[in-house]
């Protein structure tokens, strides 16, 4: 194996992107909320289609920009539904995503006789190749991806620090939130645009995979080992990191093990999130199956709720 | 007739500028015309309601009569089809810094990777506003609030692993820190132990000594007589509302609860063993 | 352009070319509208969505074995096989992550969607370099890929769905007990994890054979859209699995058709273009749940609450200037009326044109209102029936609240005329027919 600059570079803009991911979607995560990840993910398709027609580029401004409202319009669409339709969540949800998807789909067809804007990128994304396109900063060639989705975690590291005790307060008790002024609305339609904008930041570079991943696997792990709020986002920060790093490794050496030439870092790293979550899953001290497995072969007195029953 | 030549311009003062009858600001809580309707379905109707100030009010009634709605059409939570809520004579948006509400057990997630006192300082998050942080300060009197409601020593258990009794003191201790004049109680009593029950009710106590108004939904027909001053019968429309003696009759509590013989039995003898 | 004989050919099926791909497509939507019913009702339609993700690893893995055994690796059958066993595995991985954590539902699913197409994906990427076997077609697994569909597919997609539509008819009933409790269908010695274990495979069954046609991101579609659009149609089970099925098979049908005339037109984005706006007509003017017709019953609600409001505030007026004595048709003044309810005065001033439209006021002095002779009657009448509606209520608390309407005008209708009797004499003794009882509020309402 032979590590590059390349590779580094790899791993720098999927931690990044891991991270930027991860910390929305701990509150994804504690809303119950995980598949509008899913939703908005595909859902961005007709608003790059779009932005691409109408601009006729594929700089990356417009695009952003399209893809955005059109992940913010799945939430709105979505809630529509369900209010004045008095639907189901996930029924709402896989309506408008789906048929958003479908628009962008023909959209896209429409616009393959321009120039490729190819839909499976959108999925898988192209992260090998994120560091051939570099911009210079200060006489350093950075990966243009890794500029922005820094610059993404940023603003997500930036909406958080601000307004943790307002999304906390309106994750766990909306209706309080109302009651002192915090609109539940208005933090939800945030959180909605944060969930919106880190996607389509990752998706060029890295494809919806890792973004769904990254969104909902590593809070899942953190969740599985902690009982508070912020060492939830850190133990999340933590394994998406982690995913990127021994993802991109994986996409390395695992295809050598079957005898294949090599795969793509993204599906890698899901896969790699996925056996963390695993790990979190068997052995995690408090939850772990193996903990509770071993903790009832002891058969310890329960944790209890009596005994400091006073008044 | 006529009508055609009448604009209702000419026949009314074009413009109305007197303002609208707003109750004097010593009464906590006036409802006027209340109407509130899921869908199609009305859940409360008409209601007209004075709450006195200083008072422990009991709010009584079967199930689906409409009381948690009750409390949640006076903080805006569900959309009124008609009528109106004034809290010392305003509206509930411009009086939020004089109400504290306690919601039932089951309307939040215990799952949530938060610790007691953290909830608790879920109380003090309209006094400091947007983007401030929770302060010594008040990480402080939250404390002492987890203190008054006797469970201190929990402050940093994750709130999963209290008992249903511990999670309704904290709910309380949370109303405590927002330091209100009118707090609003939803099934506080629902499913505690007998010594959380006891506690509550002397913090009831103590918060009316104290001058401040507590509206409290309970089930419990048998304990209505020594917890409250002043109840409120009611099943979809305020069947009675006034002094617990006067109101807490036979003869009310069947126009609230219709023809259930078993629970006017239990409350017959409720009034029976409550010395006059 | 196509020309109308060219799409009547292709609609009437008798083009050979675009047959099999249209009637396949259109039993697909037909099974997909039954099995997603089901789904909805268990209010687990996104459940479709993880499942179809997870299929992906299965197709490159069958591939994978197929070339590894010296075989094309390209036959439907076996690649289909591979998804579902690897959808399979998806559902599992899903139940034990619920019932082994304390992670929901959503989470579960979405762990399942993302991490089974992530290895998918890394799956598909490594066979592609398989030499000698041309991987190429696999991706079309993910859009669909409905043109290259031959003889024997089309055999296996009439099969599959013609099989799972039947088993949903056939257990219509416990599927019906299972979706609306399943507490209670468990204590009735229903096998709920054998019909859970049923449903989710017909599920699987409908995703995988929609795969080769739609792909496996709009197969969602069509196991979510149809049943949500019927919802709005029915409210009862039968006329839901029905209606759905229509939705599913006309969306099949129209898009697989519609696409077939347009060449560049993905069939799958069609389809799901078709069920969404049927969904849309559904939810705007379906009579039964529509927003539409819902939006103007609650107007006309509105109004005809407002009209009665307004009577009775005026009758309520008058009975208290006649303070117990007998009630005479007076004039009183406008904030009077305003005061007795939480009107806006605009609002009750667009109360008061109605009113004047059906001739219940009188001319008066501007600031007084008087009601006219009908007007007094209709008043009358309007408050006699709210009183005895609410002594109803009274009288008959407990059951009461089950039927209450808002409307006190059918008081009649409602109770019947013996009850009523029964009521009035209750209220007053005997009466005779249009005089109005006291109210029967025990306090002074605070406007008095």
């Amino acid at each position: 194996m032979n590590w590059t600059s390349f590779d580094t570079w790899i791993v720098v803009v999927g931690a990044l992107c891991a991270l930027a991911c991860a910390l929305p979607g701990c509150f994804l995560v504690l809303r119950k909320m995980s598949m509008m990840g899913d939703a908005i993910s595909h859902a961005v398709l007709p608003g790059l289609a779009i932005a691409f027609l109408v601009t006729g580029t594929r700089a990356s401004v417009p695009m952003f920009l399209g893809a955005a409202i059109a992940g913010l319009l799945t939430a709105l669409f979505t809630q529509w539904i369900m209010r004045f339709g008095n639907v189901d969540r996930g029924a709402a949800m896989g309506i408008v995503f789906t048929t958003l998807f479908a628009v962008g789909l023909l959209l896209i067809r429409r616009a393959a006789d321009h120039v490729d804007l190819d839909p499976g990128c959108v999925l898988y994304g192209a992260i090998e190749l994120t560091p051939l396109d570099t911009v210079s900063v200060g006489g350093l060639d950075i990966p243009r991806a890794a500029l922005v989705n820094g610059g993404v975690l940023l603003a997500n590291l930036l909406v958080l620090t601000l307004l943790y005790k307002e999304l906390k307060l309106s994750s766990f008790d909306p209706d309080l939130a109302d009651t002192l002024g915090y609109s539940s609305q208005f933090l939800h339609y945030l959180l909605m645009t944060l969930v919106a904008v880190t996607t389509v930041a990752a998706f060029e570079s890295v494809g919806s995979i890792i973004v769904i991943a990254m969104l909902i696997v590593p809070p899942a792990t953190a969740l599985l080992l902690t009982h508070r709020l912020l060492p939830m986002l850190l133990l999340s920060a933590a394994a998406a990191v982690l995913a990127a790093v021994t993802g991109h490794l994986g996409a390395i050496v695992v295809p050598r093990w079957f005898g294949f030439e090599s795969t793509t870092s993204s599906g890698m790293i899901a896969l790699a999130s996925g056996l963390i979550f695993l790990l979190a899953w068997l052995f995690s001290p408090s939850q772990g199956i193996v903990a509770r497995r071993f903790r009832r072969a002891l058969d310890p007195p329960p944790l209890s709720n009596t005994e400091t029953e006073t008044t | 007739m006529h009508t055609e030549s009448l604009s209702g311009q000419a026949v009314f003062p074009a413009k109305h500028t007197e303002p609208r009858p707003e109750h004097p600001p010593e009464v906590p809580l006036a409802i006027h015309d209340l109407t509130v309707a899921y869908h199609r379905k009305p859940v409360l109707w008409d209601i007209e309601l004075n709450i006195p100030e200083g008072k422990l009010v009991g709010i009584v009634g079967p199930n689906g009569a409409g009381k948690s709605t009750l409390l949640k059409a006076c903080l805006d939570l569900v959309p009124r089809t008609s009528g109106w809520a004034h809290i010392y004579g305003v509206p509930y948006r411009k009086a939020r810094h004089r109400v504290a509400y306690v919601p039932q057990r089951e309307s939040v997630d215990w799952d949530f990777p938060v610790n007691a006192l953290d909830v608790v300082a879920m109380g003090a998050y309209r006094r400091l506003g947007w983007f401030r942080r929770v302060n010594k300060t008040e990480t402080k009197r939250a404390m002492e609030a987890l203190d008054q409601v006797g469970i201190a020593h929990l402050a940093h258990r994750q709130i999963s692993q209290l008992s249903g009794g511990q999670q309704q003191r904290v709910f309380l201790a949370r109303a405590l820190m927002q330091d209100a004049d009118l707090y609003l109680m939803d099934e506080p009593f629902a499913a505690v132990d007998a010594a959380t029950e006891q506690a509550i009710v002397d913090l009831l106590r103590r918060l009316s000594g104290e001058g401040k108004t507590c509206l409290v939904v309970h089930h419990d027909l048998a304990t209505v007589t020594s917890y409250f001053d002043w109840i409120v019968l009611i099943n979809m429309r305020i069947v009675a509302a006034g002094p617990t003696a006067e109101t807490f009759s036979r003869e009310n509590l069947q126009k609230t609860y219709g023809g259930k013989l078993s629970l006017l039995e239990k409350a017959a003898e409720a009034l029976r063993s409550t010395p006059r | 352009m196509p020309d109308f004989s060219d799409i009547f050919e292709v609609l009437l099926l008798q083009n050979y070319n675009t047959r099999l791909v249209v009637l396949s497509t259109t039993l697909l939507g037909i099974a997909a509208g039954l099995v997603g019913s089901f789904l909805l009702l268990r209010k687990r339609s996104l459940m479709g969505d993880a499942l179809s993700h997870a299929t992906l690893p299965g197709i490159a893995i069958a591939f994978a074995v197929m070339v590894s055994f010296g075989g094309e690796g390209k036959s439907l059958p076996a690649l289909l096989l591979g998804a579902t066993i690897s959808g399979v595995a998806g559902i599992a991985t899903m139940l034990l992550i619920r019932n082994t954590t304390k992670l929901r539902d959503d989470v579960a699913m979405g762990f399942v969607l993302s991490v089974f197409f992530g290895v998918g994906v890394a799956s598909l990427r490594m066979v592609q370099d398989i030499p000698g076997a041309s991987a190429a077609g696999l991706e079309s697994f993910i859009y669909g890929k409905t043109a290259a569909m031959v003889a024997s597919d089309f055999l296996l997609i009439a099969l599959v769905a013609g099989a799972a539509s039947l088993l949903s008819l056939l257990f219509l009933k416990e599927f019906l007990i299972l979706c609306f409790d399943d507490g209670y269908a468990a204590s009735q010695g229903w096998p709920t994890l054998f019909l859970d274990i049923l449903l989710l495979g017909l599920v699987t069954a409908v995703t995988v054979i929609g795969l080769q046609a739609v792909g496996l991101i709009l197969v969602i579609a069509f196991l979510i859209t149809p049943p949500t659009a019927a919802r709005f149609w029915t409210q009862r089970l039968l006329p839901m699995l029905l209606i759905s099925a229509f939705i599913g098979g006309v969306s099949g049908w129209l898009g697989a058709s519609l696409s077939a005339l347009t060449p560049q037109l993905p069939a799958g984005a069609v389809i799901v273009l078709v069920a969404a706006v049927l969904f849309l007509v559904s939810l705007f003017f379906a009579p039964e749940r529509g927003v539409l017709p819902r939006f103007l019953n609650q107007a006309a609600l509105r109004r005809k609450e407002d009209r009665q409001h307004f009577l009775r505030a005026a009758y309520e007026i008058v009975e208290e200037q006649a303070s117990g004595g007998s009630v005479a048709n007076r004039s009183f003044p406008f904030e009077a009326l305003l005061a007795k309810r939480s009107w806006s005065p605009h609002q009750l001033r667009r109360i008061l044109r109605v009113a004047r439209r059906e001739d219940h006021l009188e001319p008066t002095p501007p600031g007084r209102l008087r009601l006219s002779e009908p007007g007094f009657g209709e008043a009358a009448r309007v408050t006699r029936n709210h009183r005895l509606w609410e002594t109803y209520l009274i009288q008959y608390a407990d059951v009461a609240p089950s039927h209450v309407d808002r409307d006190a005008d059918m008081v009649e209708h409602i109770l019947g005329a013996e009850l009523v009797r029964e009521l009035e004499a209750k209220l007053v003794g005997a009466l005779p027919d249009l005089s109005v009882p006291p109210s029967p509020h025990p306090f002074p309402s605070p406007s008095a």
